[in-house]
């Protein structure tokens, strides 16, 4: 393995032109946490023209809905959930500003062209290593939806959260060379 | 005859929701060490690296394996000769699921209606399917089910001219569908036979056999064997960024059918292939 690419919230261009798939990544700074309801609202409240609850330019939303935290902790375990469940929402908020996604699986193809279009970044982190995943977050707290439980949007201070370079801004998908690269039939 | 209190039955599902959650089973983890192992890709063997240190982690620190704790799917054995007494079966299930789900810290991920998609707030109701057998015994199988390998499951009604080609085919291209989303290295229960909803339920209760273990039938135990090999010819790998190891296991259930039927079930399992049993 390749020494990681240490990078810091919020990400600039240049900081995402210089991401290619299978880098493997350590993100430290500020991400939010958000899944399918708090999309649902988040595109809703654009649809009604409303200012978003958070400033998305520059930031990462991590497709996440963490377990309850024990006494102490900051947060419970925490891993990715399947993005492609987020992928109507994804285009519109990439346009609004946001930067990077993390979670886990296959994007469509508007996606995709959204990364290209407007210089993002798709990550991957490990589904299933939640409670490795958690000790990289260093702080988290509500900063809207607290209704959803699970699916709200927290806002998570994290060092060297580890993830891998799944779509860069080149319209590579690591997915599809990884099936090139070792699959036989 | 003998009486059991339904009390009984909560304070052990509630125990079986944490252990299961908290303790991976020897049989996967003997079989992810292995991949671990042998795997080529270096970004697979260092996902396999992470996996294995999260399993350490959770024992040590009692914290869930994954943030997805799933919806609590139960498969009770109850003995025609258990008279439970203290109350309703059904409720001492569930409030033993409520209890394991907040006491262990463990997400709730139920919600109440479909369509509305509140959260139910304690993780019931539980799944639970009860079979009546002889003795005077309960077991109690917890299988918590997450949600991103469920959604990559499927049921087939094929015709019975598809034969076992048509179940290789269609196992294997349901597997690659899925590719990253239901978290590889996964397990792969295949239902085969019985009808629409018997399929479904046994490839579920496929997954809850020991990883290691050979289908009884010499037939199926050749090819689940099969399965496996194409399966991981796919280069799919460890969270599908590419490499040798995308299932730990095939395991198959079949069940007689109808004449005029064939249906085949898929249900995905991640690594994180959750179980533990109790015998009261």
């Amino acid at each position: 393995m390749a020494e990681p690419k240490r990078i810091t919230t919020p990400l600039s261009d240049e900081v995402i032109k210089d991401l290619h798939i299978g880098d493997s990544v350590l993100i430290s700074g500020v991400i939010y946490t958000a899944r399918d309801s708090a999309h649902k609202r988040l595109i809703e409240a654009l649809e009604r023209g409303e200012e978003l609850p958070v400033d998305l330019k520059g930031q990462i939303i991590y497709y996440a809905g963490p377990a309850p935290a024990k006494p102490g902790k900051p947060i419970g375990s925490i891993g990715p959930t399947t993005s492609y469940r987020m992928d109507p929402y994804a285009p519109i908020l990439i346009e609004k500003g946001l930067k990077g996604m993390i979670g886990k699986g296959n994007r469509s193809d508007e996606v995709i062209e959204a990364i290209k279009k407007h210089t993002a970044v798709y990550f991957g982190a490990i589904g299933g290593a939640a409670a490795l995943g958690a000790k990289s977050i260093k702080k988290a707290e509500f900063v809207a939806y607290e209704d959803l439980g699970p699916e709200a949007i927290r806002r998570l201070e994290v060092v060297d959260f580890p993830a891998v370079v799944v779509n860069d801004c080149y319209g590579g998908d690591i997915y599809k060379q990884g099936l090139k690269e070792y699959g036989e039939v | 005859m003998r009486e059991i209190d339904v009390s009984g039955i909560t304070s052990a599902v509630k125990k079986l929701c944490m252990d299961a959650n908290f303790y991976l089973g020897d049989d996967v983890k003997k079989r992810i060490y292995e991949c671990y192992e042998k795997e080529e890709s270096p970004t697979g063997k260092d996902v396999l690296s992470q996996i294995i240190e999260n399993i350490k982690i959770s024992e040590n620190d009692e914290v869930p394996l994954c943030q997805d704790t799933g919806y609590a799917v139960l498969f009770v054995e109850l003995g025609q000769d258990v008279r439970l007494t203290g109350g309703d079966f059904t409720e001492a299930i569930n409030e033993g699921v409520r209890q394991g789900y907040k006491e262990g810290y463990l997400r709730k991920s139920v919600v109440t209606d479909p369509l509305e998609r509140k959260n139910s707030g304690d993780n019931t109701p539980a799944i639970i399917y009860t079979d009546i057998v002889p003795g005077d015994k309960i077991k109690i199988i917890l299988a918590p089910k997450g949600g991103g390998s469920e959604n990559m499951s499927e049921v087939k009604m094929m015709a019975p001219a598809a034969g076992v080609e048509g179940v290789k085919e269609f196992v294997v291209d349901r597997v690659l569908r899925s590719g990253a989303n239901p978290c590889p290295p996964v397990i792969v229960g295949v239902g085969i036979g019985g009808t629409f909803e018997k399929c479904a339920q046994i490839a579920k209760k496929a997954l809850l056999r020991p990883v290691g273990s050979v289908h009884p039938n010499p037939y199926y135990a050749d090819l689940e064997k099969e399965l496996l090999e194409k399966i991981n010819k796919l280069g799919i790998g460890p969270q599908g960024f590419g490499g040798r190891c995308t299932a730990l296991a095939v395991h198959i259930e079949v069940h007689p059918c109808h004449i005029a039927s064939f249906p085949v079930a898929v249900n995905m399992q991640c690594h994180v292939a959750r179980h533990k049993e109790v015998i009261i």
